[in-house]
């Protein structure tokens, strides 16, 4: 047998290369984080990497978890080794299947990263609330704590399950366990062969669906036998968990490490012991090693065959001297009597009381407990806290631990000083950009410490929200032993921080031991940094004796070639002053690891790399500071002094990286949440931002148009309101007639631009004498943050213009409030303008359903959100429910707006003697179908409120408490195209032909953005994605010509870089059209590959190639005789090309598959070609005009 | 007709091949290149951009935003065989190598002699038997000499010739203020071969966007007069070989550039705008000629024409500019 091999990898990885090894098909959906699992086998299965029978596993991505659990269950009865990944709202999406396959006792194990179910808030983090709610479907529920048990368990389950034809779900804690990176011996081929014995696949295969023996499954039956047939599977169960020890023994034959179903750990006579399940009980191990080499006697039972429960193993494994009892739950359900494993636990502990096997003392205490839900921190000083309590002499039940209950004091006291890591492990943290490389860095670093020397190694690194400018922090532990302290650094050897700008942002050395090292790269050298430094900083430096280190590391890596790529410096400077391994050792493996990474990508690469590598040392210096505190200056507050309280109190410290100590109360009760809050986040994180020149400047506000930030704004307005500008605030004379004689002015939000460039590009402006210079050029932020700080304050607080006045062409919308503003989308986001567009025309009046994707990540991801609100307190009401449901979800929005405005006309005509029946008549007769109409109508109900205030009656209070109804609302269902061409279809379809008024925003960017690019049925032809790696083969699904065929709906597709005007009259069109309207937004994403700075020129490129047809099909000109379908574009002038070349989805394809590219390419071609025939034929189409009286006389 | 040349010390049948140019992508045109005869397949150039700022474009339009957000900590497939450029480059000769029998000339552009010339070792590793060093630039700098510019060239020639043994030829541009002088230090640097000239995109200007525009045109036949004039002036004065390489579209045109002095003749445009086959026109055209004007053999025609060789050599000087005037003066 080959020896095993150590490798470092995280546990998506981990489980997916038994997983793939040991199946034949693999049908998935992507959801975080266990979308990891499903890539790795794709990735595989393309590269034919074969399982352990001599073939490839085929690798389906499919429309949702439903659909791939559908796929699933049919692979399984047709007799293949079949398996799945998923996670949380995934994994409640596959439970109808589940139920199926387990009833019909099949044998299979799907492998989940245990997420948050969203409930209150989404939450792609870990707990079990997505795997206890299986817990009812007759699956074995198998939990592994650390990254090598989930590569033993997938293993372990697979072959179990082959054995006890019961279902397995095999699961792990999601990020905590997922996405750690750990050391592991990877199981061999051999040992995966010899655990799957030919015999149990066969009896998988006979037990299949074949015409040659038919059988028939899947039956309805009767009252008379569905009972007795259910009970029929009963020996299964019980025989299953003896079948998984035998199997965990075999186990411990092979590889030597011995799993139980459930395992104790800790004194053999302890009182006091906890119950838990997952990575927590590696923590708990942790502890129980560090307190009872001191005496304590205590213990743990780790849980890993949960279902079905082994009572009998349970009691056995308990210790008899077992007093006390913590069971400690990662779930929560509210209005249970307890969380699911204590239920169990006090289940099985009173049978064997009433059996007379209890074993424990009579008396014993038994408590449950809440802890770690979405990824909470679970640290060795809250299991002392859980100890602390069963010590006590009347434990606290349904407790939880790790928060601060200041409501219902449900929460233990924990000491957060309290800290067990021994010496021996270093520890170090890292304060990064997403952009900066830091991540891949530390990766890299994990690999070289954990496979070129005898030490573990441990990375786990935290995202913010973030995609523009997004921090990363970064987790690494080393030591001598396996690391299970599954918990984020506290106490750090050696903090770096890779961004200068974090100073003033993170306290970062709250996490460095006394005496450890702090490495800064800052653009100030060793004798001027200290001076540079804020007097918070200096006083912990000195009080910590920090060893401090500057480097200045951009520098380094312009000088190398390296743009703004510092990994490779910041992580050279780690191995040189951290110790972790001798420097030239170090740097020879940094050097080996370049070439490994980069090699591929050619020698220049790697120079460079090398270069910077060899140049690092020579520019990091140790700091030498005084003895005492220099600075005056105070770190500035998180948020201005005139943010809200709210934001003051919660928001801030959530910004500033402590959400965590913030009690139960701070926090709403039911998920709701004030909006507008972007605006204090002052992020400054472009480099440079646009400056206007007013004297060349045609006014035209494209610029404002495609910022996806609305970090660039323009205003008109009189010039008496000029008075009290800053000095340098720009204004000029307003060029057109409509508001003849007012000032114009454009103005940049320095703190909230992202640099992107898109409004530098899309400017049509060129300086005559100098073409180089346009009306807007990009400067540096730095020594403009100040003043266009003071310029931007005042700009806002100009009037807005009055909305009735602004024409709807493309300058007039921009002079429209946005109120959304300051997303967390990335530079340059395709999405956001489109988003921004919609509430500068309806914000004030719009109610958004809001898909789970990208946009409602920017959307609505803590701490700050972009919706705002204008000066009257309007604006967009929104909320995201599901990634499948929202067509429906704003459809019931519709429906119960339409029911508020039937009872307030209803009531209103019944009041119509006491409020007067000409405003009655008037509301009820108000043509709202463009602004100065709501506008007029606001009026009326606003008159109305008036009246209704001198009328006592409960209809007047009732009236009044829904009158705002009798105002147009605009209702938004907004998402990507995994929502509406895949995994939401069906319910889009639904609504489509419902003709209600409901407007559908698809964000198209052509694959799932969101999850990290994986193909939808958007996708085009011969763009490589994840899931279709040789180039998709079948063209991008034609959403507008299905939702055509219903006739009524209005359709258009739009592309803001291309035609702005087009897109401006789409929306205007779908909000004035009475029945349901769709929108396909073209929108170019990161996921595309190449510099969004181009974004509107690729989208000009889609559309002049006939890729991306613009058209508007109004169901309203059938009956005036015209056709409903107007084409805003022409076919295809210029070769497809031109616009695929630019995009490294297509270049990747042409690359590495280049006939199947030409191939893909030729029939693109056609297809598009095609589409564009077949639309300008029903754009020619005519009914004949037949104008009914009712629309006639309709109101629209 | 006994067409046969010596070419970087390659014997062929006949000197005609295609120039370096995309028909080279295709293994299919590859083939059908050498189905009419094509003496040696010039690969399309690896160029220094895609080598390095191909690979640093990734970087900032991939790479950067990997790692960077919890729930896609990337956004493409990571197929375990994706290279950038170089290394599809190399792969691609070998593929060459195994489809076709005749001599496959590998092509590398650039301006600077750094670390990209590595490429020269690897190119000769996956199997090319000659490489065309194609040194694409046009100063810009007020500070750099007209020697400077040459010693670029040169310094390039001379990394590359170190790391090889394949045969190398160096593809040069007519801007030269000495081109005679400039082909014997080439020839002295170790120079195999010498094609002229490469034709450098043209910039053109956009008057209503204020933009600059650059796009390859085809050549035509009076591309070729340049090539004849410093071909028939170089010929004879350097060891190296020469090609022609532009303005090559009839057999007449091959046969002008033979006259004056190459052994090799490249063509693209003709091969772009009338498909593979159209080489073999071109040397069945030349054989013919040769035969109805009772040539013995092309080696009797090469050069014949050339500065040293022609009865009127003060036509490749300045006399040929005031002949060409008076030429166009009888046209209007």
């Amino acid at each position: 047998m080959p020896q095993r091999r150590k490798v470092t990898l995280d546990g998506n990885e981990a489980t997916a290369s038994v997983a793939h090894r040991t199946n034949e098909v693999i049908a998935i959906y992507p959801i975080t984080p266990s979308s990891n699992m499903g890539e790795w086998a794709d990735e595989w299965s393309a590269q034919n990497r074969k399982n352990i029978w001599g073939v490839v596993p085929q690798v389906t991505e499919m429309q949702s978890e439903a659909g791939a659990a559908a796929a699933v269950h049919g692979a399984l009865q047709a007799g293949s080794l079949t398996t799945t990944f998923t996670a949380a709202q995934g994994l409640l999406l596959m439970i109808p299947s589940m139920y199926k396959i387990a009833g019909e006792l099949t044998s299979y194990c799907m492998h989940v990263s245990a997420r948050t179910v969203a409930t209150h808030a989404l939450s792609i983090f870990g707990d079990h609330s997505d795997v206890m709610a299986c817990r009812q479907t007759g699956f074995a529920l198998l939990a592994s704590n650390n990254v090598q048990e989930a590569h033993d368990f997938a293993l372990i389950g697979q072959a179990a399950t082959l054995k006890a034809r019961v279902p397995m779900l095999h699961f792990f804690d999601g990020f905590r366990i997922s996405h750690e990176v750990d050391k592991v011996e990877e199981l061999t081929d051999d040992d995966l062969r010899a655990m799957l014995p030919e015999e149990l696949i066969r009896g998988h295969r006979e037990r299949a669906m074949t015409p040659d023996r038919p059988i028939l499954r899947g039956t309805a039956q009767n009252p008379d036998a569905f009972f007795q047939a259910r009970e029929a599977c009963n020996r299964y169960y019980d025989a299953c968990p003896a079948l998984v020890q035998q199997t965990m023994d075999e186990f411990a034959r092979l590889t030597g490490r011995h799993y139980h179903l459930f395992d104790y750990v800790g004194a053999p006579d302890a009182d006091r012991v906890i119950i838990i399940m997952g990575s927590g009980g590696d923590t708990v191990q942790e502890y129980i090693e560090w307190a009872t080499a001191r005496g304590e006697k205590i213990g743990a039972l780790k849980v890993r065959l949960y279902r079905p429960f082994d009572a009998a193993a349970f009691i056995g494994a308990l210790p008899a001297t077992a007093s006390r009892i913590a069971v400690l739950d990662r779930t929560k359900e509210p209005g249970a009597l307890g969380e699911p494993l204590y239920l169990d636990v006090i289940t099985a502990l009173q049978e064997a009381r009433a059996a007379g096997t209890a074993r424990i003392p009579a008396d014993a205490t038994v408590v449950g407990g809440r802890y770690g839900l979405s990824s909470k921190e679970f640290t060795p000083a809250m299991i002392k806290a859980v100890f602390a309590n069963l010590a006590a002499a009347r434990p606290r039940n349904h407790f939880t631990v790790g928060i601060v209950d200041d409501v219902t004091h449900l929460s233990l006291p924990v000491d957060a000083s309290f800290d067990i890591e021994p010496e021996f492990v270093r520890r170090a943290v890292f304060f990064g950009l997403g952009s900066d490389g830091t991540v891949g860095a530390n990766k890299n670093s994990i690999k070289i410490i954990a496979e070129e020397t005898d030490n573990y190694g441990q990375g786990y690194f935290v995202y913010d929200s973030k995609k523009a400018g997004a921090v990363t922090i970064s987790h690494l532990r080393f030591g001598p032993k396996p690391i299970r302290s599954h918990y984020l650094i506290s106490r750090a050897n050696f903090v770096a921080c890779h961004q200068y700008v974090f100073v003033e942002k993170y306290d970062m050395l709250d996490y460095l031991v006394p005496g450890g090292t702090f490495l800064l790269n800052s653009p100030f050298g060793p004798d001027e940094v200290w001076d540079q430094l804020p007097l918070e900083v200096q006083e912990k430096i000195l009080a910590k004796r920090v060893n401090f280190y500057v480097i200045d590391a951009y520098t380094v890596a312009a000088d190398t070639g390296m743009g703004v790529r510092i990994n490779t410096i910041m992580q050279t400077c780690f191995f040189a002053i951290s110790g972790v391994m001798p420097r030239d050792e170090a740097i020879d493996q940094i050097k080996k690891t370049i070439e490994k990474t980069y090699g591929k990508k050619g020698p220049e690469v790697v120079r460079k790399n090398f270069e910077a590598v060899d140049h690092t040392l020579a520019h990091l210096y140790a700091v030498s500071y005084p003895d005492q505190v220099t600075a005056a200056r105070r770190i500035p507050p998180m948020v201005s002094d005139r943010a809200p309280d709210f934001v003051k109190r919660v928001t801030s410290v959530m910004m500033s990286g402590k959400g965590d100590l913030l009690p139960v109360s701070a926090f709403p009760v039911d998920g709701t949440w004030p909006t507008a809050t972007t605006q204090w986040e002052k992020r400054n994180i472009a480099l440079e931002i646009p400056v206007w020149d007013e004297a060349i400047c045609i006014q035209c506000n494209k610029c404002a148009m495609v910022c996806p930030h609305a970090a660039i704004r323009p205003k008109v307005f009189d010039p008496s309101h000029l008075a009290g500008a800053p000095p340098s605030f720009k204004a000029t004379d307003y060029r057109a007639s409509e508001y003849k004689g007012w000032k114009y002015s454009l103005q940049v939000a320095p703190e909230d631009c992202t640099g992107c460039t898109l409004c530098v590009m899309v400017c049509p402006v060129k300086d005559k004498s100098n073409p180089k210079h346009k009306a807007i050029d990009m400067a540096l932020q730095m020594p403009l943050r100040e003043s266009e700080r003071d310029n931007y304050e005042f700009f806002l607080a100009l009037p807005e213009v009055d909305r009735t006045t602004v024409k709807t062409d493309v300058k007039g919308t921009q002079f429209l409030q946005p109120l959304f503003e300051y997303s967390g989308a990335c530079a340059g986001c395709g999405e956001t303008p489109y988003v921004k567009l919609l509430t500068q025309l309806f914000g004030d009046r719009a109610l958004i359903g809001n898909a789970t994707g990208c946009s409602s990540i920017y959307g609505g991801n803590l701490p700050t959100t972009p919706y705002a609100v204008d000066a009257n307190g309007r604006g967009p009401a929104w909320n995201n429910s599901l990634f499948e449901d929202t067509a429906e979800f704003a459809f019931g929005m519709r429906l119960s707006i339409d029911k508020h405005a039937d009872l307030a006309e209803h009531l209103l005509k019944g009041l119509a003697g006491q409020i007067g029946e000409s405003l009655v008549g008037e509301i009820l007769g108000a043509d709202q179908r463009d602004e100065a109409g709501v506008q007029v109508q606001r009026r009326r109900v606003e008159a109305l409120r008036g009246k209704l205030r001198g009328l006592a009656t409960v209809e007047a209070r009732m009236l009044d408490s829904i009158a705002d109804y009798l105002v147009r609302k605009s209702v938004w269902a907004v998402g990507g195209d995994g929502w509406a061409y895949d995994i939401g279809y069906g319910g889009l379809d639904h609504v489509l032909a419902q003709g209600r008024d409901v407007n559908l925003l698809v964000l198209d960017t052509e694959v799932y953005s969101n999850t990290g690019g994986q193909a939808s049925k958007a996708t085009p032809m011969g763009a490589a994605a994840k899931f279709a790696m040789a180039g998709k083969a079948t063209p991008k699904k034609d959403l507008g010509m299905i939702a055509m065929t219903y006739g009524n709906v209005y359709v258009a597709r739009v592309a803001f870089g291309a035609k702005d005007n087009q897109t401006v009259r789409a929306f205007m069109e779908a909000d004035s059209y009475p029945g349901t309207s769709m929108i396909i937004a073209y929108s170019h994403c990161i996921a595309h590959g190449y510099d969004l700075a181009y974004g509107c020129e690729q989208q000009k490129l889609a559309v002049d190639t006939g890729y991306w047809p613009l058209y508007r099909w109004d169901p309203r000109r059938i009956p005036l005789g015209e056709s409903p379908l107007k084409m805003d574009s022409a076919p295809g002038k210029i070769e497809l090309e031109r616009y695929v070349r630019n995009e490294t989805r297509f270049r990747m394809v042409e690359q590495l598959y280049p006939a199947n590219f030409r191939r893909l390419m030729e029939r693109a071609k056609i297809e598009v070609g095609n589409r564009f025939i077949a639309y300008e034929h029903l754009a020619k189409m005519m009914m004949p005009k037949r104008i009914t009286a009712s629309e006639e006389t309709s109101e629209n | 007709m006994n067409l046969s040349t010596t070419y970087l010390g390659f014997s062929l049948p006949h000197p005609v091949m295609p120039g370096a140019s995309p028909l080279s992508d295709d293994l299919g045109a590859v083939k059908r290149l050498e189905d009419a005869g094509a003496a040696a397949i010039v690969m399309h150039s690896l160029f220094e951009e895609q080598i390095t700022r191909e690979q640093l474009g990734h970087l900032l339009s991939v790479e950067m935003h990997e790692d960077a957000f919890a729930e896609a900590l990337s956004y493409f497939p990571r197929p375990e065989d994706y290279a950038l450029g170089p290394d599809r480059y190399l792969e691609h000769i070998r593929k060459l190598k195994a489809a076709v029998g005749v001599p496959v000339i590998a092509s590398l552009n650039g301006t600077s002699a750094s670390g990209w010339l590595d490429y020269a070792r690897l190119i000769e590793e996956a199997g090319a038997d000659a490489l065309e060093l194609n040194t694409y630039y046009l100063s810009t700098n007020s500070w750099e000499t007209g020697e400077q510019v040459e010693r670029r060239t040169l310094d390039m020639l001379r990394a590359v010739k170190q790391n090889v043994k394949i045969p190398v030829a160096v593809k040069i541009s007519p801007y030269f203020s000495s081109l005679a002088h400039f082909a014997k230090l080439l020839d002295e640097a170790g120079a195999d071969g010498i094609v002229m000239f490469n034709r450098f995109y043209q910039p053109d200007i956009d008057v209503e966007e204020l933009e600059v525009t650059s796009r390859l045109q085809l050549s035509h036949s009076p591309t070729l007069l340049l090539r004849l004039r410093w071909l028939a002036i170089v010929c004879g004065k350097v060891r190296a070989s020469l090609a022609c390489s532009g303005g090559v579209h009839t057999p007449v045109d091959a046969l002008k550039a033979i006259m004056a002095g190459a052994h090799g003749v490249q063509t693209v445009s003709a091969l772009l705008a009338n498909g593979p086959d159209h080489l073999k026109s071109i040397v069945e055209g030349l054989s013919q000629w040769l035969e109805e004007h009772e040539y013995e053999s092309l080696r009797q025609a090469q050069g014949s024409m050339s500065h040293e060789r022609c009865p009127n050599p003060g036509a490749f000087e300045r006399a040929n500019y005031q002949k060409i005037l008076q030429s166009w003066r009888r046209q209007q």
